[in-house]
């Protein structure tokens, strides 16, 4: 997590230096669910993002060094600097790419489990019980994709994880103002499927639930729905003037920082001292 | 068709004002200077002043002010029943505009950028297209889809497409590229009042610049006719047909050239579908050569169409096979370096004039 805010920092001095173009998006506020998720991840299971994911890039095993590359669009970058920010892909690492258009992931993602149990079911290949999860947000729950791709999943019972980083905004629109019924979690039975919802500022909190979903994902049971609720520190993208968002609303969700309350924990819990995280700090 | 008798009106009207206090007239005032963004957001907002049955609908047109501050004030202005703020659903938000539309009222959506048209796709042609003509006239569709097309800087493969070709193929449609402020102003309200499906293709790079504008481009009644090209620049020995952003490319390559005693046409083609086949012919037939420019992939595009065009009806008068610049055959890269290798450059569209003169090109 402190890879992560350290690495999106790093991006936004970058960009207002000038030397990083185009769109974007950092993550600072939502390391929770990516670390949450993807740290519970084997290698060959995959991971299909949209373009706010520098940092599942990183938890999913991509060297920071590749990836900032490719921000910067250098040939060392991870696609060579063809892709750039939000167009991360990694085939060693099994990160099926990040898509630029929201709700475009899902079905890819849907697709992956499908082969999953493709292989084990059709081709009787052995070792092949992978996970696929998919990370999007709150304004793609209004997409069409995301519930032709609940129905799928559920029917097939295709091991998939449906990730939504609910971080209440989609740019400049509010969850509020543009879903009949914001609870997205409860979108989840209407498909046959567990709809779960989870403080996404708590690592631990969103790991047990991690635990759980893909743990049903693996045993052949379907897939899950997990609405992590969170928010995004920074605006939509590094041009976003961010005007629409209360300061209250900030201020609340700054207080609920997942490193500074994980880091609270392991000093309350004495399973790490000051010292051990200023270490990490300086890693 | 509105639109075209509208201008017939101005038109006339304008002759009625006698000369000498023309003359006087633009002594008086200098050329005024608008940002396309303006020129767009005054025209959305005098067409919706005219017509109640004009509203917008997209995606952050209204509190956001518009994601690139094209609809900004509107909002304000005409309040969240004229001013639709869309949850992220292009198929869905597309149709129901469609729908909208066959019952009479006039949409002009927004998509954030053309490549999330393709999301929406089979409304904009299924839906609205060929309606008109499925139903044998039955029902029209007076519905305008606007939006930055084309490449960016930096933006990646998906956010860089230019639609113009494929939109241009599909009978049904009005396709239309402004340039210049005054394209902006008056496409923009001769595509409103059009009671025919028009896609409007504006670029996210030309919305900051600006150009001159006349009284007459900043009335309220201004109105270009649809399917005209314009000379932006008249010359003799070669014609360089262009849209959108090119336009300004080929003028400068125009400049450059006539350093070297070439004398560019540039034409502004402003309308992909109808395109104006006998404006670009006229001028080959005086200049003989003929570049297209195009920031799109070359394959089946814009470039190749007029090329064809001009072999079906002016081959004879060729002097030199036409050239067609075009972006390159690849998916938009990002690295800054590569991109600026993918799209044309002032330079290519010299390096074509020439070729068409047979001059040397080192």
């Amino acid at each position: 997590m402190v890879l992560g805010r350290a690495f999106e920092d790093k991006c936004a001095k970058m960009y207002y230096d000038r030397k990083m173009l185009g769109f974007v998006h950092l993550y600072n506020g939502q390391e929770a669910v990516s670390t949450g998720f993807i740290r519970l991840l084997k290698q060959q299971d995959s991971i299909v993002c949209t373009y706010r994911d520098h940092v599942q890039a990183l938890s999913k095993g991509l060297s920071a060094r590749a990836v900032m590359s490719e921000l910067l669009g250098k040939a060392t970058g991870c696609c060579r600097g063809q892709g750039g920010s939000m167009h991360i892909f990694s085939r060693k690492h099994n990160m099926l790419g990040r898509f630029a258009f929201i709700g475009e992931g899902i079905p890819i993602a849907t697709g992956a489990a499908f082969t999953s149990k493709y292989k084990r079911e059709v081709l009787k290949e052995a070792d092949c019980g992978h996970v696929s999860l998919t990370f999007f947000g709150d304004g793609t729950c209004n997409n069409g994709q995301f519930y032709e791709c609940l129905n799928m999943a559920a029917l097939w019972k295709l091991p998939i994880v449906f990730v939504v980083e609910n971080n209440l905004w989609a740019i400049g629109m509010s969850h509020l103002r543009a879903t009949s019924v914001p609870q997205i979690y409860k979108k989840g039975p209407a498909f046959g499927m567990p709809g779960v919802h989870v403080d996404g500022m708590d690592v631990l909190k969103v790991r047990e639930v991690a635990k759980e979903a893909i743990g049903r994902a693996r045993r052949g049971e379907g897939p899950t729905l997990v609405e992590c609720e969170t928010y995004r520190f920074r605006g939509h993208s590094l041009a976003d003037p961010d005007k629409l968002r209360d300061p209250a609303e900030k201020a609340h969700y700054a207080a609920r920082d997942p490193i500074t309350a994980l880091k609270k924990y392991l000093i309350e819990n004495s399973l790490a001292n000051e010292a051990d995280l200023k270490a990490i700090d300086k890693r | 068709m509105l639109g075209i008798v509208r201008q017939k009106m101005l038109e006339q009207s304008l002759k009625k004002i006698p000369p000498a206090v023309s003359v006087l007239r633009s002594y008086s005032s200098a050329a005024k200077q608008m940002t396309i963004r303006d020129a767009l957001n005054s025209a959305l907002d005098e067409e919706m002043s005219a017509d109640s049955k004009v509203f917008l609908m997209g995606e952050e047109v209204g509190e956001y002010q518009g994601a690139y501050k094209i609809t900004k004030g509107l909002l304000d202005k005409y309040g969240p029943e004229r001013v639709l703020d869309t949850p992220i659903t292009e198929a869905g938000f597309t149709g129901v505009a469609v729908g909208a539309a066959y019952y009479g009222v006039k949409p002009v959506v927004e998509f954030m950028t053309f490549n999330f048209s393709m999301q929406a796709i089979d409304h904009i042609i299924n839906s609205a297209a060929k309606t008109n003509y499925m139903s044998s006239g039955q029902i029209s569709v007076p519905i305008v889809f606007r939006g930055p097309n084309g490449a960016a800087a930096g933006v990646g493969a998906q956010h860089s497409q230019c639609y113009a070709a494929w939109y241009a193929s599909c009978p049904g449609l009005k396709v239309l590229a402004p340039y210049s402020s005054e394209d902006a102003r008056g496409l923009l309200k001769a595509a409103i009042r059009d009671p025919d499906p028009v896609v409007f293709l504006e670029n996210e790079l030309l919305y900051g610049e600006s150009f001159p504008v006349s009284d007459e481009v900043l009335d309220s009644s201004f109105c270009l006719p649809i399917g005209k090209a314009k000379i932006e620049r008249k010359g003799k020995d070669v014609t360089i047909a262009a849209y959108s952003k090119m336009v300004g490319y080929a003028l400068k390559a125009a400049e450059t050239l006539e350093k070297d005693g070439i004398d560019a046409e540039v034409i502004n083609l402003r309308s992909m579908r109808p395109l104006d086949r006998s404006m670009i012919n006229a001028s080959v037939r005086k200049t003989s050569r003929l570049v297209t420019v195009e920031e799109a992939f070359p394959q089946h595009g814009v470039g190749a169409e007029i090329c064809a065009s001009i072999v079906e009806e002016s081959f004879a008068y060729l002097d030199a096979p036409v050239e067609r610049i075009a972006g390159a055959d690849v998916p938009m890269p990002y690295a800054a370096n590569l991109e600026r290798m993918a799209v044309p450059q002032v330079e290519d569209i010299v390096r074509a004039a020439k070729r068409t003169c047979y001059r040397s090109v080192s």
